[in-house]
């Protein structure tokens, strides 16, 4: 081998390297860093220049054994250096200590504790606005760039990067702690926590083809973002709930569309094409939940998809159960999304009227009338009783309000049907 | 690092009350200043007159420009503070969510700039 091909071949194994490290624990690695002083920001300027020298360094020198201590050594170096360049003040001396001994403490050790839980929670703080949870999570745990996060959430790029950089300055200059609420304050940090991840973790579905790569690395992340939750917080039922809920949804994936692209209603899937192996997880994890006795939001939705796929494996019809269900679920959200999904279920046992007495009204709230599912529901219960003009229109609203072009295309089919 | 707990509250309220409300109204400050010193983090605290006493400044064109009333003319207006010394945004959270003001009325809680 040439000079050249090894530096070649040690170059490729150093990027290999910080690649994994970066994919691995790059959150972890920002959690520890702004532990203390909460400074998320200059964290990530820290780790982003530990990682070039890395990247120059590791080449020459070779890659060390534990490259996360290596990063997180040269990361508080970096620290150190921007502390003392930024503020020369006696306010600075405290800060520059601390930094020290735990630069000392941090090189000695070779476990480094992961603080990412408590990062999360910093996240999902009641002080950060409930919108840029879910990307702050996924910037600042996942270590998606803005633009990604932009894309999913559907704002422009440079809009959200200005609520980010805000965000995490409120969680630097307000002093908002890292750590894991104590268990009576709790419940509504955790539901931030899990509502970030299902929102994360939705948005990645929306995608028609499955094929978006920004959108397919959104599920996956919140796919390990709960399995991280459910290992640390492993008494706590929900997350359990709400990992199975994903599973559910993922082990449908491929079933949604068909091999032209065209939106399939879960009651028009192919059984076969389900991730069976999923779906057995998703069981497991399910009952698991349930031993833990406390019953909540996400447990229950996993349960209705439970439902779902046990009759459309046997062909039992279950509509009752489901209907119980939803009566569970309505009385602890009182969500209208609720109410579209329970009266649909009723039309199923009670036929299209009952089901169009149990829709929720349209009323001043422009979330429900703006909401897809509202009017696609709404004409296809008008549509069986044969109430067709009303159901024209309420299919044109669905299809106006629709965004991915498969579902419109559907509904556009469904429409056309009527005359 | 410190806190301002700025207290928002209707005027209109406390002059509604009985005079027996109103004293427990001000005892129950007085034992919640007391807590706050005993726990250590109180830095200092002060009552503000009413808001018609209120006068606002500013300089136009270099000169001062002096007005009668408040800065924003609000049902809720700022009645007095605290100043707090506690670790962080939780604590100071949590104290203030104990202030007798936080069941009539606003709390505000702001980091004191840090050098």
């Amino acid at each position: 081998m040439t000079k050249t091909s090894i530096d070649v071949v040690i170059n490729h194994e150093a990027h290999r390297t910080a690649d994994m490290v970066a994919r691995r624990s790059y959150g972890k690695l920002i959690a520890f860093l702004a532990a203390r002083t909460r400074n998320v920001a200059a964290a990530e300027d820290a780790l982003s220049e530990a990682f070039a020298s890395a990247l120059a360094d590791w080449p020459r020198n070779g890659c060390p054994n534990n490259p996360e201590a290596w990063l997180l050594t040269a990361a508080r170096r970096r620290l150190i250096d921007a502390a003392r360049r930024r503020n020369t003040s006696d306010g600075a001396v405290p800060q520059l200590q601390l930094l020290s001994e735990e630069l000392e403490v941090a090189s000695a050790q070779t476990e480094i504790p992961d603080r990412r839980l408590a990062l999360m929670f910093a996240c999902a703080h009641p002080a950060i606005d409930a919108e840029l949870r879910a990307p702050l999570m996924l910037q600042v745990v996942v270590g998606l760039d803005a633009k990604t996060i932009a894309s999913a959430f559907l704002v422009s790029p440079a809009a959200m990067s200005k609520r980010l950089v805000r965000a995490k300055t409120k969680i630097h200059e307000a002093g908002i702690p890292f750590r894991i609420p104590e268990p009576e304050e709790l419940a509504p940090r955790l539901d931030a926590v899990l509502d970030s991840i299902y929102a994360a973790f939705a948005e990645g579905w929306t995608d028609p083809g499955g094929t978006d790569i920004a959108r397919r690395d959104l599920t996956e992340e919140a796919f390990f973002l709960a399995r991280l939750v459910v290992e640390l917080l492993p008494a706590e039922p929900e997350p359990f709930g709400l990992l199975a809920l994903m599973l559910y949804a993922e082990a449908r994936r491929n079933a949604r569309r068909n091999a032209s692209g065209a939106y399939i209603p879960l009651t028009g899937q192919d059984t076969t094409q389900w991730n069976a192996g999923m779906i057995y997880e998703a069981e497991v994890i399910l009952h698991h939940a349930r031993t833990l006795s406390i019953i909540g939001r996400y447990q229950i939705e996993a349960a209705i998809q439970s439902a779902h796929i046990a009759r459309h494996r046997s062909g039992h019809n279950n509509w009752p159960d489901i209907v119980t269900l939803y009566d569970a679920l309505a009385a602890i959200s009182n969500s209208p999304v609720v109410a579209i999904n329970r009266a649909l279920a009723i039309a199923e046992i009670e036929g299209p009227r009952a089901g169009l007495d149990a829709m929720p009204r349209l009323t001043n709230d422009t979330r429900l009338n703006q909401y897809q599912p509202f009017w696609a529901a709404r004409a296809e219960l008008l549509s069986r009783i044969g109430a067709c003009n009303k159901a024209r229109e309420a299919y044109d609203m669905a299809i106006g309000l629709e965004r991915d072009p498969a579902v419109r295309s559907f509904l556009q089919q469904r429409l056309a049907a009527l005359t | 690092m410190q806190y301002l707990l700025a207290l928002y509250s209707q005027e209109d309220g406390w002059k509604a009350l009985t005079k027996e409300q109103q004293e427990q109204g001000v005892a129950a400050y007085t034992a919640y200043g007391e807590a706050l010193r005993k726990a250590g983090v109180y830095v200092g605290s002060n009552r503000l007159q009413p808001v018609a006493t209120a006068t606002t400044v500013r300089l136009v064109d270099g000169k001062s420009q002096v007005l009668d009333g408040p800065y924003i003319d609000s049902k809720e207006q700022l009645a007095g503070y605290y100043l707090i010394d506690v670790p962080d945004l939780d604590t100071a959270l949590a104290w203030a969510a104990r202030c007798p003001g936080a069941s009539h009325g606003i709390i505000e809680v702001r980091p004191i700039w840090a050098y």
